[in-house]
């Protein structure tokens, strides 16, 4: 085989190789929009974080504005630390509300931050002051079930 | 009873050295192929060609592989998530099973007896026909001439060959759950490019695809350039490389996984 039908070939292949590579990166890993460039951390203590995941999203009014970066127990207070890593651009005030919430019923958790209405804004490594924990589902239904129980002989 | 017993421990001994030792050849064996590549370097047509026949004419099966196992992930995948009414995390399944393990580990093996074993019979035959000894009293070096550049053309196919397919895969998922199912097609690309990363999914899979190749490659290239210059030698090799890559794939998987993705 000659020289320049080869380099041909080899050139066909390899550009083939790279393309594959893009398409996974850019369609099917969304590489453009999944990293932050500059972030700062935060860190946010709950009683009870659920089913929440490193790398799971933040999110403010629906927008994935950072990720959860670090999970930690503190044997101290008994409660979770959870380290989030918030894309530099936004701000957020001091008495940011932090839930664990649930997208859907039974999809993946995340953190939604709940803006509240103070001047100062939350500097790196900040805690969240007020935060509320994750729904457990078996908590919920339990307390529905007796308060229903409760109310129950009432109305019949 | 007791001569049974010492017998069987030599008999066991013997073994372990032999390995030990054939390790040792093939530590070496590739120390030497990484001092030499320089020189092999210099004459880059030589890398090239090996791409050729490693990289080149494996495509059409690592294509039609990749399109395969894409097809039979949609169907089992979509037969499984609908039971809980998320198929359209059909997406999520069949990209995340090909970029982290199957597309690496299906196109290694693909690859191991492919390339892997044409590579060993090409220096094995060469061997066996005294071809790397003639080199050698030219003064040609036959690692440098030779088992450097199919090494190199090895490692250089091998994650090319796993990106396509994987992404042919991916395309034979879409056909599937897509086209031919239903899956609704905003919401099986969005939910795959939600949970898709590209540092720890693809970028893992590409480290796993080159890690892959060099073992397939320096066990395919050092079982040539040691087996046995006879026929029955050379096919032995052959088989050896085939087994020893399969073998090396899936347990290097193993402990790459267990380091990847760890805690996730």
């Amino acid at each position: 085989m000659n020289r320049k039908l080869l380099d041909l070939w080899v050139g066909f292949f390899v550009a083939i190789g790279i393309a594959a590579l893009l398409f996974l990166a850019l369609k099917v890993g969304n590489l453009s929009a999944a990293n932050f460039v500059e972030t700062y951390p935060l860190v946010a203590k709950f009683d009870n974080i659920g089913g929440l995941k490193v790398r799971g999203p933040v999110k403010s009014a629906g927008v994935v504005v950072g990720r959860v970066t670090d999970i930690r127990f503190d044997p101290a207070s008994y409660e979770a630390v959870v380290t989030l890593n918030i894309d530099a651009r936004y701000r957020f005030p001091k008495d940011t509300f932090a839930s664990i919430l649930t997208a859907g019923l039974l999809g993946e958790q995340y953190i939604g931050l709940d803006v509240g209405g103070e001047e100062k804004t939350l500097n790196a490594g900040d805690t969240i002051a007020k935060t509320q924990s994750a729904v457990v589902l078996e908590k919920l239904i339990s307390q529905f079930l007796f308060s229903k129980a409760s109310e129950g002989p009432d109305k019949q | 009873m007791l001569d049974w017993i010492i017998e069987f421990v030599r008999g066991l001994g013997h073994r372990v050295n032999d390995r030990l030792q054939r390790l040792g050849f093939s530590a070496r064996f590739f120390f030497m192929l990484l001092v030499y590549s320089g020189q092999s370097f210099r004459r880059i047509h030589l890398t090239i060609r090996e791409v050729y026949f490693s990289g080149v004419l494996s495509l059409l099966i690592i294509l039609v592989s990749g399109l395969f196992v894409g097809l039979v992930l949609g169907l089992q995948g979509y037969e499984t998530l609908q039971r809980y009414g998320s198929s359209e995390a059909l997406g999520i399944l069949v990209a995340l099973s090909l970029t982290r393990e199957l597309g690496p580990v299906v196109a290694g093996l693909l690859f191991a007896s492919r390339a892997g074993s044409s590579i060993t019979a090409e220096i094995g035959l060469m061997k066996a026909t005294e071809q790397l000894k003639a080199m050698d009293m030219m003064a040609v070096n036959p690692i440098a001439r030779v088992v450097a550049p199919r090494f190199w053309g090895g490692v250089i196919s091998m994650p090319l060959l796993a990106a396509m397919f994987s992404a042919m895969g991916i395309f034979g998922g879409y056909l599937i759950g897509v086209v031919f199912i239903g899956v609704d097609e905003g919401a099986f690309w969005s939910q795959m490019q939600a949970s898709v990363d590209f540092r720890s999914d693809i970028w893992n899979g590409v480290i796993k695809s080159f890690v892959f190749g060099v073992a397939v490659s320096l066990i395919a290239v050092f079982e040539g350039y040691d087996s046995v210059p006879t026929a029955e030698g050379v096919s032995r090799a052959i088989t050896r490389t085939v087994v020893n890559s399969a073998l090396a794939i899936l347990a290097l998987d193993f402990v790459l996984t267990s380091f990847m993705f760890r805690g996730l």
